[in-house]
């Protein structure tokens, strides 16, 4: 009885999952597809070239240092970089003291407690402090922002689709809503408290436009801030708050492969060896 | 076990004398992957996999036990205990990268493995036993592996686990208790996330053991080969070592060329960006996309999208989903033609380079947005690979005229040069 009837086992099987198939096909909804307006207008981000790119990559010290000013003389109103600490400032350049001193002038203190009453309260940060954010939690980065939450940025470059190129594409990508999206999308508009971004994934943004004029932070080593500039230069930073190990781990890279190839090459000469002469 | 003209291990040392007297653990290894175990000696490159998978399972463990060390499974913890790894851990970027990494390489290694099975038809008698054996070891890779990506308790972590749980919801009835069960709540959370930190660390263990069984259970046949064509004598076969340990080596070598290059160089292309932003149950992503090693099977879930004969859409793409790895269960008796190799058998040769274009392919529709089109295309995919496991390969295991097998692996190797064909490495060592 069985033997006659296994072999007919795995095609009913089959054909019961293939008939569920064909009836979904069947059943599946005609409805035209929606196009949305932000299928059409939705910007790749600009292409921008970066000194850490490419297998040999490495940060540029000084571009890191004015990413660095952007980010504390702007970004740093609204925006946290939770993860990373004084100290690590100095694998971009600055030293002890610098560090010591920017620590310390840090525009919002750290979170601590009295030490006579055990109450909250705030001081100076100091080297091993990571660095504090603008708000105390995340009630009051909203109530300080339209009800939208600032992102925190340590890891910002890397857990965005385009990396720091979308960053610093998006920053300067503020623009007026194109009279071409308007003819097309006549329902498409800008709500209140929200400002039109083309690299923005709906278009529409809570960020107001951070980078509003050339020479908005004065650049130390003299290099003309304009805005195109800035965005790089914080992009490139945040993309080293967000990656610090990125030159250790290429250089290991480098030394690692180099390794490999050689014993790969050995390898493959004693296969050769030990099989000579054997057909296989 | 093996063929009897393997080599016996007789050793001269006396140490070694004294040592395989009281614990013969040196003959197991020689009987095993030494100059003990004849193999066919026509292997090629696609016989190096399982030494690979093997290789691979051996750096998520190292790499893995090292990393538990510094990680936290809590959830108001576990992303900046990964963070801390990444940052102030020595050497925490490599072990961590290498880990993540190595969980793709090891599926890919896998893949190439199972589709070797598949062509060259591994998985019939007599071997039923060594692939299913294959076939357990998957499913508690994908288990693994599943519960390793929900580890760093970012976005997708929580959201891939919100979804992969909720597949136990579509079972009628009992299916939401299960999930809760699972779980250990109504939404993953601590609970969750412990249990996963659990179960992973000690999976890994579970697929070693299983590997021990795969392995025992392969040397009572020996490997399969190219031709399909069972080994006959001496001639047929070489000793494991030197000459496969060679071999190995020199792919062992390739496999970790190109795992250090996308270690070293492109550590998050196979990584979804969404998973360096911290779990938050309050904000779902916009695309929730499982790693890429499962997509073809995210693909086939996707794809029934009506009820039928009764039965909920989404318990359908459920059942399809787990059916697509569970058939794979019944392929030694599905499959009743009794021609191993693909070269042999020129009309499913052709469907299986029609199956590896369609798994290909869901591959590619489990990652895409849903259209019309991208549904369509997944249902005629899903479609064909119950199709081409349930009806064709026994349809044509029916029909199919086979081409002459060559008389045995020595023949199809030597084309009547004799002076070869001397048995080689049967002297004891």
């Amino acid at each position: 009885m069985l033997r006659f009837f296994a072999p007919w086992i795995a095609p009913l099987v089959g054909a019961l999952f293939v008939c569920s198939l064909l009836w979904a096909v069947v059943m599946s909804p005609h409805a035209p597809a929606i196009h949305l307006a932000s299928e059409e207008f939705h910007l790749q981000p600009k292409a921008i070239h970066y000194s850490f790119e490419g297998p040999l990559g490495r940060y540029d010290n000084q571009q890191l240092q004015r990413g660095f000013q952007v980010y504390k003389e702007v970004c740093s109103a609204c925006h946290s970089m939770r993860l990373v600490a004084f100290r690590d400032l100095e694998q971009i350049g600055f030293n002890k003291p610098e560090v010591k001193a920017l620590a310390k002038g840090w525009a919002t203190e750290t979170p601590s407690l009295n030490p006579d009453t055990g109450e909250a309260a705030t001081r100076k940060s100091l080297p091993s402090d990571y660095l504090p954010g603008p708000y105390p939690n995340e009630i009051a980065a909203r109530a300080g922002n339209n009800n939208a939450l600032p992102p925190d940025m340590s890891l910002l470059a890397k857990a965005r689709e385009g990396g720091p190129a979308y960053i610093a594409s998006l920053v300067t990508g503020y623009a007026d809503v194109p009279a071409d999206l308007k003819k097309k999308f006549p329902d498409f508009n800008v709500p209140p408290g929200l400002h039109y971004n083309p690299y923005f994934a709906n278009l529409n943004i809570a960020m107001p436009p951070p980078l509003t004029s050339d020479g908005q932070v004065t650049y130390a080593d003299g290099t003309k801030a304009t805005r195109m500039q800035m965005a790089t230069d914080v992009s490139a930073f945040l993309m080293w708050a967000a990656e610090p190990k990125l030159e250790n781990r290429k250089r290991t890279g480098i030394a690692v492969v180099g390794y490999l190839v050689i014993a790969t090459l050995l390898a493959f000469a004693a296969y050769r060896n030990i099989w000579h002469g054997k057909k296989h | 076990m093996s063929f009897p003209w393997a080599a016996h291990y007789a050793p001269k040392n006396p140490f070694m004398r004294w040592m395989d007297e009281k614990l013969p653990l040196p003959r197991l290894v020689y009987n095993a992957v030494g100059a003990g175990y004849p193999v066919p000696r026509n292997l090629n490159y696609f016989w190096n996999f399982g030494v690979l998978a093997g290789a691979a399972l051996g750096i998520q463990i190292i790499t893995g036990v090292i990393l538990a060390m510094h990680y936290a499974a809590n959830g108001t913890v576990a992303f900046d205990s990964v963070e801390h790894i990444m940052r102030d851990v020595n050497s925490g970027w490599l072990l961590r990268y290498a880990h993540a990494n190595g969980a793709s390489f090891f599926f890919i290694v896998v893949y190439m493995h199972i589709f070797r099975g598949l062509y060259y038809g591994s998985y019939k008698a007599p071997r039923e036993m060594v692939w299913l054996l294959g076939v357990v070891i998957f499913l508690l890779m994908m288990a693994t592996a599943f519960m390793g990506y929900v580890l760093p308790w970012g976005q997708m972590s929580f959201w891939g686990a919100q979804v992969i749980t909720g597949f136990f919801s579509a079972i009628p009835i009992v299916g939401e208790p299960i999930r809760m069960w699972l779980l250990g709540g109504f939404a993953p959370d601590n609970d969750a996330l412990n249990r996963f930190f659990s179960l992973h660390y000690l999976l890994p263990f579970v697929i070693a053991a299983v590997i021990v069984l795969h392995i025992w259970a392969l040397h009572l046949p020996g490997s399969n080969n190219p031709t399909g064509v069972a080994v006959q004598g001496p001639e047929d076969t070489v000793p494991f070592h030197p000459y496969y340990t060679a071999k190995d080596g020199f792919g062992l070598g390739v496999f970790l060329i190109c795992f250090s290059l996308m270690v070293f160089f492109a550590p998050n292309a196979l990584g979804h960006p969404d998973n360096y932003i911290p779990a938050n149950p309050l904000s779902t992503p916009a695309h929730i996309v499982p790693e890429w090693y499962f997509l073809p099977f995210y693909a086939i879930l996707k794809s029934f999208t009506a009820n039928f004969l009764g039965v909920p859409a989404k318990l359908w793409g459920v059942m399809a989903m787990f059916g697509a790895i569970l058939l794979l269960f019944f392929l030694p008796w599905i499959d009743r033609s009794p021609i191993r190799s693909g070269n042999y058998r020129p009309v499913y040769k052709k469907l299986f380079w029609v199956l590896v274009a369609d798994v290909l392919l869901l591959g590619y529709l489990g990652q895409a947005e849903v259209t019309p089109t991208v549904v369509l295309l997944s249902q005629l995919c899903a479609g064909y690979y119950f199709a081409h496991f349930l009806i064709l390969i026994p349809l044509i295991a029916k029909f199919e005229t086979p081409l002459p097998l060559p008389n045995s692996i020595s023949e199809s190797v030597l084309h009547g040069e004799a002076a070869e064909a001397a048995p080689y490495g049967t002297a004891t060592a």
